[in-house]
């Protein structure tokens, strides 16, 4: 595969504040990637940069091998879907379409030709004479897509194009800028700060925190073999624990020592250990491997979450089963469920639940109702 | 509501209203007597049109309007996208403040500085007549700057940065982008704000008082030369045809205020809220 | 992409900076100038001295302007409360019937109160139909105060309006659910919101009327001057620009720092209610 954008050494930074620090990314053509992380991250900032929004303080940037860092946005043969949409209120849906297209000097029957079809693509057949403010946001939405995608740009930046948008439209639009990627065969750059949008939409996902990539990887090896404790907490739900690796398969946390699939680690090196909280079963006490009490108990729909309390660290862990609060239950957990990780920086931060937010979030309510 | 407080807004309206009536109905008066009505006639109407000074001085009051208005327009819509993009606080603020001297400022205290200014700068350059038109244009412009600038700014500030990432990231150059996108943007201000300034400038006394030239009359000044003397039905007609034109610059500028929002956006108390700062 | 920014840069604002920098910073250096001045040029505070001439001029024009300014607010802010409350479309034409007058020149309003009170208007005619002889209005300074209060009315009662209109209605409720009476929620809600409001009214009834020549000429029939007289009757002769320039100067501090005096009054005021 050819890459089509590369990031070298990239940094930068807003009133002496650093937002990018020595970042590199490589990006192929036809992917669908995400730059995933949470808020302040860099990774607008990234896409910005990839956009010509923003030049960055140091590195260079490149885009079929050729260096894009001067290059203004007018001149790439990139294009964005902006965050609110950022549609030209003056101007109708077929206008907002055919906005490039018009710069460009086309005929009007080229014009009208391709607006067609790309109206089409976005399922907004019809809606050609109507005024976008009037639009509903899913239909916003489309619109944005269709417009950036008519003059066939190489690459489409996609600046959290789904958060305005309510769950259930949400999810109809992801699967259909997935089918449109497939479709085009554009390159897309998608920025969020959902994960589950990240996994279910991506070829690769770069999960990025503090102005620095985390980690790149496809959906699967993110979730199951998240680098670092940030990693393994912004995906998903984790129990990180802190381990030493006794040898080769073999690590020991909680006060005893498990099997595991992992080696390579040097002997006795500290480690974090990620234990899913899916991955865990739950067995008598005499059965358990570890042996605990509830200390609370929130029913999910699909499933039961549970906080458990072992030795003093507070366990997340989902189970179809009906635990009561204060019961005392045992745990057991296949090799296969213990994932082991290099101390990092953010080791220690995540992934106890002894501060478990749903109480919190039950008692911020409640004194919200009061107001 | 109680029938107390109709009556209240109904009486507070009537007396600021009698006066006007009370001038529109004696316009049409047969005889001049300013007093009590003999007769309905467009006697005095006549008699305005036939004065060649009311021509005069309206086709004068229409070019200064307009040329005060367009220029006004024009400088004042750059500089409220300009002062948009200054980034020191001071220098912003500073600009802002200077600009709104003139707004602040009693009408008679602008209008004797720049008359200073003239008078000062003419006799230095040993001009014969220090005021022309060309100073009256000067100053309906500098009063005219703030009030376009005020209503332009809002709908700069409210500007979706966005927008002119969006038009250059289709292919516009940041030229492009402005006239393409920025501008279609912001014209419900520009329009607005052109109507004030022409309304300000058609309405200016005080200001054009001190500053216009002997050969540059316009009907404010008409008006006022013509009060001098004694009372007379003429200037009711004058008077009624401005208040005329001045009923359907008010519904005109709402109007156009009003398009390209929504209407639940141009309530009674944003009509008020603009049309106060005048 | 720095260069070539034209109208898209702050280059844009340039020719205003000029603008204002000749057509407005000037002119007041020039008046600074004058008033400090002989007509020959040299430094002198003779000028400042002779102001002591118009002290009585100077009590007047602000006590009549005070009275014509308190007079609206008496007026003004119960028409401005009910008006709020009024259903949308009438309202919005009663707003339009308040602007109406207000766009209308200046002269014009002027001329029709004189047209009312002139010693053989519209009022002396009826008077003296009923055989109630007639009434001297014009040149009295209740005249004046009442054509300045005339004048400048919907000054005072549109941004009153629009401040009421902005409070939330759920306040007022809230107060009187609280146990507030009427009159309470008048003093204690509804008064201190429409504070930024009640500000901007009184100051744009007080500036124009405290610098008014026109309206003291017609109707105060030019038996007494006022500050706007005095300015405009000194710049009739270039011997005596000075002695204008002086008065034009304090009128112009007087303005400026009241209405700075204002703005600090209503900013602290939003400030305490946001808080």
């Amino acid at each position: 595969m050819k890459k089509i954008i590369e990031l070298r050494h990239v940094s930068k930074a807003f009133d002496g504040e650093g937002v990018l620090n020595d970042l590199n990314l490589d990006i192929f053509d036809q992917q669908f990637i995400t730059l995933l992380g949470p808020s302040g991250c860099g990774k607008t900032t990234t896409l910005r940069l990839i956009g010509g929004f923003e030049k960055p303080d140091e590195g260079e940037i490149y885009f079929d091998g050729e260096k894009i860092n001067d290059m203004p946005p007018y001149q790439r043969h990139i294009n964005t879907v902006f965050q609110k949409y950022a549609l030209f209120p003056h101007l109708n849906v077929f206008e907002n379409v055919a906005f490039s297209l018009r710069l460009q000097k086309k005929s009007n029957i080229e014009i009208a030709a391709r607006v067609k079809e790309m109206l089409e693509l976005v399922a907004l057949k019809g809606f050609e004479r109507k005024n976008v403010t009037f639009l509903s946001g899913g239909q916003q939405q489309r619109v944005a897509i269709a417009r950036a995608l008519i003059s066939h740009p190489k690459v489409l930046l996609l600046d959290e194009p789904l958060g305005a948008l309510d769950l259930k439209l949400r999810k109809d639009m992801q699967n259909e800028l997935k089918k449109i990627q497939k479709q085009t065969g554009i390159t897309f750059i998608y920025v969020t700060h959902d994960q589950e949008e990240a996994l279910c939409m991506s070829d690769v996902v770069v999960v990025m925190a503090d102005g620095k990539i985390q980690q790149i990887g496809s959906p699967t090896d993110i979730y199951n073999e998240p680098k670092n404790a940030f990693v393994a907490d912004f995906i998903g739900e984790s129990n990180i624990l802190d381990g030493v690796m006794e040898s080769d398969l073999r690590v020991s946390f909680s006060g005893r020592t498990f099997t595991c699939v992992d080696k390579g680690f040097a002997p006795l090196e500290a480690v974090d250990v990620v234990v899913r909280p899916e991955d865990v079963d739950v067995v008598s006490q005499e059965e358990g491997m570890l042996t605990g009490v509830v200390t609370s108990v929130t029913f999910k729909g699909v499933h039961y979450e549970i906080i458990v309390d072992i030795g003093g660290f507070k366990w997340m862990i989902q189970t179809t089963d009906y635990v009561g609060v204060d019961e005392k239950i045992g745990l057991f957990i296949e090799p296969d469920a213990i994932h082991i990780m290099q101390k990092s920086e953010y080791s220690g931060k995540y992934g106890d639940y002894s501060s478990f937010s749903d109480e919190l979030d039950e008692l911020s309510d409640a004194s919200a109702v009061e107001e | 509501m109680k029938p107390l407080s109709k009556l209240y807004i109904f009486l507070v309206f009537l007396i600021l209203y009698i006066p006007i009536l009370v001038l529109i109905l004696f316009s049409f008066n047969s005889t001049g007597n300013t007093g009590s009505m003999t007769g309905l006639s467009l006697y005095w109407y006549r008699e305005l049109f036939s004065s060649p000074h009311t021509f005069n001085a309206l086709k004068n009051t229409l070019i200064l309007a307009l040329s005060a208005s367009v220029i006004s327009t024009l400088v004042g819509t750059a500089a409220a996208v300009g002062i948009g993009k200054i980034k020191t606080g001071v220098i912003k603020n500073g600009i802002l403040s200077v600009t709104n001297v003139p707004m602040m400022n009693p009408d008679i205290v602008t209008g004797i500085s720049m008359m200073l200014l003239f008078v000062l700068v003419g006799t230095l350059l040993g001009a014969e007549e220090k005021l022309s038109f060309w100073t009256i244009l000067i100053a309906h412009i500098t009063f005219c700057l703030p009030y376009v600038i005020l209503s332009v700014r809002p709908r700069v500030l409210g500007l979706n940065r966005s927008l002119s990432e969006a038009a250059m990231d289709l292919g516009c150059t940041p030229l492009k982008s402005f006239f393409r996108v920025e501008l279609p943007a912001i014209m419900p201000g520009i329009a607005s704000g052109f109507i004030m300034a022409f309304t300000l400038s058609l309405d200016d006394f005080v200001i054009s008082y001190f500053t216009t030239g002997n050969d540059f009359q316009t009907l404010p000044l008409l008006i006022y030369s013509m009060t001098k003397k004694e009372v007379t039905p003429d200037i009711y007609a004058l008077s009624s045809l401005m208040i005329g034109a001045v009923l359907i610059l008010l519904i005109l500028s709402n109007v156009v205020e009003s398009k390209g929002k929504g209407k639940t956006e141009n309530t009674p108390a944003k009509m008020a809220e603009r049309n106060g700062l005048v | 992409m720095n260069k070539n920014k034209f109208l898209s840069g702050k280059v844009a604002a340039y020719p205003h900076v000029v603008w204002s920098v000749l057509f407005i910073v000037f002119p007041l250096i020039f008046v600074i100038y004058f008033a400090f001045t002989t007509p020959g040029g040299a430094f002198t505070l003779e000028n400042i001295y002779a102001l002591g001439d118009h002290k009585e001029t100077f009590v007047l024009s602000v006590s009549l302007s005070l009275i014509a300014t308190f007079f609206c607010f008496i007026v003004g802010y119960p028409l401005a409360y009910l008006l709020a409350q009024v259903e949308p479309k009438k309202q919005r034409i009663l707003i339009m019937l308040l602007m109406l007058p207000m766009w209308t020149n200046l002269l014009i309003r002027t001329y029709s109160m004189m047209a009312l009170m002139d010693d053989a208007g519209i009022i002396n005619s009826l008077l003296k139909a009923l055989n109630l002889g007639t009434v001297r209005m014009i040149g009295t300074k209740a005249a004046v105060v009442f054509g300045m209060a005339y004048d400048f009315f919907p000054y005072m009662v549109l941004p009153i309006f629009t401040s009421i209109s902005k409070i939330d209605k759920r306040v007022i409720e809230a107060a009187a659910d609280l146990g507030s009476n009427p009159l309470r929620v008048m003093t204690k809600v509804v008064l201190p919101l429409s504070a930024s409001g009640i500000i901007s009214g009184i100051t744009m009834v007080f500036v124009p009327s405290i610098s008014t020549f026109y309206i003291s000429q017609k109707l105060g029939g030019g038996t007494f001057d006022l500050l706007g007289d005095a300015i405009e009757r000194q710049f009739q002769n270039v011997n005596t620009y000075n002695v204008g320039a002086a008065i034009s100067l304090v009128m112009m501090i007087l303005v400026l720092t009241s209405l700075w005096v204002m703005n600090r009054f209503t900013d602290s005021e939003e400030r305490e209610v946001r808080e």
